[in-house]
């Protein structure tokens, strides 16, 4: 699993096990600057389990992770963080006593980019300039979740990994999120775990698909609509198209 | 509207505090100046347990080695009040320091019970070090504090009082300053959630150290105005009796209000020193019927108004 630009992110021969699971099976993985890449994957097949090793929240058994060609197997998340890995996570992950702005600032603290004209900016770019004063804990799941993105992009990072960032979401939100990640800096590269077909086709140059810790397939969303493999083992054989929540 | 009341609350206290040598006897007065130095142990709670996330039953510790710091200063000729107060909160913050390294890596219930075993051990160490705390017994016949150079010595209960007050006042204005800034902000995120933090790139655990090592050091500074106001030191003043009570004032004040956590502090105090004292030996009852008061009538340090309204319509003909 390959991107042909210059490599931002890459796994090596990555796998966890836990106790008798092995979660992520020997993954080879690369992100290149401006990849727009898609992992998918029923339940259980490993996909946040990678996103977690890649992002430092879980340490592989076997492998090595390298961003922007240096070994951050070793590093934490804060220390992936500083080097320009950003996250989101699957429940929105904000500051619920503080304000949007604030929230904005605090993501962006490391590095002196805090600036509050930045920070707002940011905010109204996801359409919640509106709220600059409202605590996050009081916006929707929808808002909170536009939130995070730009908390996450708050710091100017070289990777942006979401984490199923259409859970939840209803119609409008949706929207928003697919134009939201439109309009992500070209040179940032993104990986995006997600179940949301839709999403997936709108947003992803490529796709991957993880069954049992392992890499099933990868190609362009095309490829692995048409790809029979992935209908009879990952969708189902009733089923034949790749769909949804599946 | 709930912002302009807690002003106005804080502004009354604080007119009543200045006034209060016209208003009350000595001995009121130096109770007040005990709930003072206490409050600034309450300040210390606050800023773990409210803005740090981090419960905890263990900064009696340092505010025991600022108390006997303090009285060391004093009985080895070193009376000025204001080298003592920043030598105490330095040697409660070196404490911090030592002690954080490995307490602030435990979050919830851990970091509570091995702050409990720091603040058991500080008041073990109190208790049997004969050498230096003069052990059960305590450091007596402390020489009473200075202002400042040249100044009389600190013995009228007034004196005392307001040199304690003004203590009091200057460090708190300042803690309040800090978690007003930036870094009151990053403690505030760090508590939200931590995960976000990490994944912001932030140090959290640098944070939480460094808010533990400043917390002890207005622990010590709570320590050493409880020598100037008392001007001996006992075991008894810094045992898990004391951790308990302060715990619990925060509690009821919300713990994230300075303010508020120095009134419920005077609050409690008072109900276990006045108000036991017309029903001997049900002091302890009294705290926890306040408590239990407190937890029905207060959410976050402000009044339930809407469930006490609720519950007397309830309770009410028809």
């Amino acid at each position: 699993m390959t991107e042909m630009m210059t490599e931002i992110l890459a796994a090596q021969g990555v796998s966890r096990r836990f106790r008798t699971t092995l979660a992520v099976d020997r993954v080879d993985f690369c992100l290149g600057a401006g990849a727009r890449h898609a992992v998918i994957g029923p339940n259980g097949a490993g996909k946040s389990t990678l996103l977690n090793l890649l992002t430092g929240n879980l340490r592989p058994n076997t492998g090595h992770i390298r961003l922007d060609g240096r070994d951050v197997t070793r590093r934490t998340p804060a220390g992936r963080a500083r080097l320009g890995l950003a996250r989101t996570f699957q429940t929105p992950a904000v500051f619920d006593s503080l304000s949007t702005l604030d929230n904005m600032l605090a993501a962006a603290w490391h590095g002196n980019r805090s600036r509050a004209g930045q920070a707002r900016q940011g905010l109204e770019a996801i359409g919640l300039g509106a709220h600059t004063g409202h605590l996050a804990g009081a916006l929707s799941h929808g808002q909170r979740r536009l939130l995070e993105i730009a908390m996450a992009l708050a710091g100017k990072p070289r990777a942006l990994l979401l984490d199923e960032p259409a859970a939840g979401l209803g119609d409008t939100d949706l929207e928003r999120l697919v134009g939201c990640l439109h309009g992500l800096p070209d040179g940032i590269a993104v990986l995006l775990v997600e179940h949301n077909q839709d999403v997936v086709t709108a947003i992803a140059h490529r796709v991957t698909v993880l069954h049992q810790g392992r890499i099933l397939a990868t190609g362009t969303p095309e490829e692995i609509k048409n790809n029979p493999q992935v209908a009879d083992i990952y969708l189902g054989k009733e089923t034949t198209t790749p769909h949804a929540t599946t | 509207m709930k912002k302009a009341l807690t002003a106005s609350a804080t502004a009354v206290g604080g007119v009543l505090l200045v006034l209060a040598p016209w208003l009350v006897d000595d001995y009121t007065l130096s109770t007040v100046s005990r709930m003072l130095s206490l409050g600034m142990l309450a300040v210390s709670v606050t800023i773990m347990t409210g803005w740090c996330g981090l419960p905890t039953l263990g900064q009696t510790a340092p505010y025991a080695v600022g108390a006997y710091t303090a009285a060391t200063l004093a009985r080895a000729g070193l009376t000025i009040g204001p080298v003592q107060l920043i030598l105490a909160a330095l040697a409660a913050a070196a404490f911090s320091a030592v002690v954080g390294v490995a307490v602030v890596r435990t979050r919830g219930v851990v970091f509570l019970m091995a702050t409990l075993a720091v603040g058991e051990l500080a008041a073990a160490a109190a208790a049997r070090w004969k050498a230096v705390t003069g052990g059960t017994d305590g450091l007596l016949s402390i020489p009473a504090a200075l202002p400042f150079w040249g100044a009389e010595p600190l013995i009228d209960d007034s004196a005392v009082y307001t040199y304690v007050l003004a203590c009091a006042a200057v460090v708190t204005v300042a803690v309040a300053l800090a978690l007003r800034s930036r870094a009151g902000m990053l403690l505030a995120a760090s508590r939200d959630n931590e995960a976000r933090m990490r994944a912001s790139g932030h140090p959290v655990t640098g944070y939480m150290f460094a808010a533990y090592a400043a917390a002890g050091a207005v622990a010590g500074v709570g320590g050493a105005l409880l020598v100037t106001g008392q001007r001996y030191v006992s075991p008894q003043d810094v045992g898990f009796e004391i951790a308990a009570l302060v715990l619990l004032a925060v509690t009821i004040a919300g713990t994230k209000s300075l303010a508020g956590g120095i009134a419920a502090v005077a609050v409690v105090v008072a109900v276990r020193e006045w108000a036991a004292a017309s029903v001997p030996g049900h002091g302890p009852l009294l705290l926890g019927l306040l408590f239990i008061a407190s937890v029905y009538l207060l959410a976050n340090g402000r009044p339930r108004v809407r469930w006490v309204r609720t519950m007397l319509g309830k309770a009410g003909p028809g």
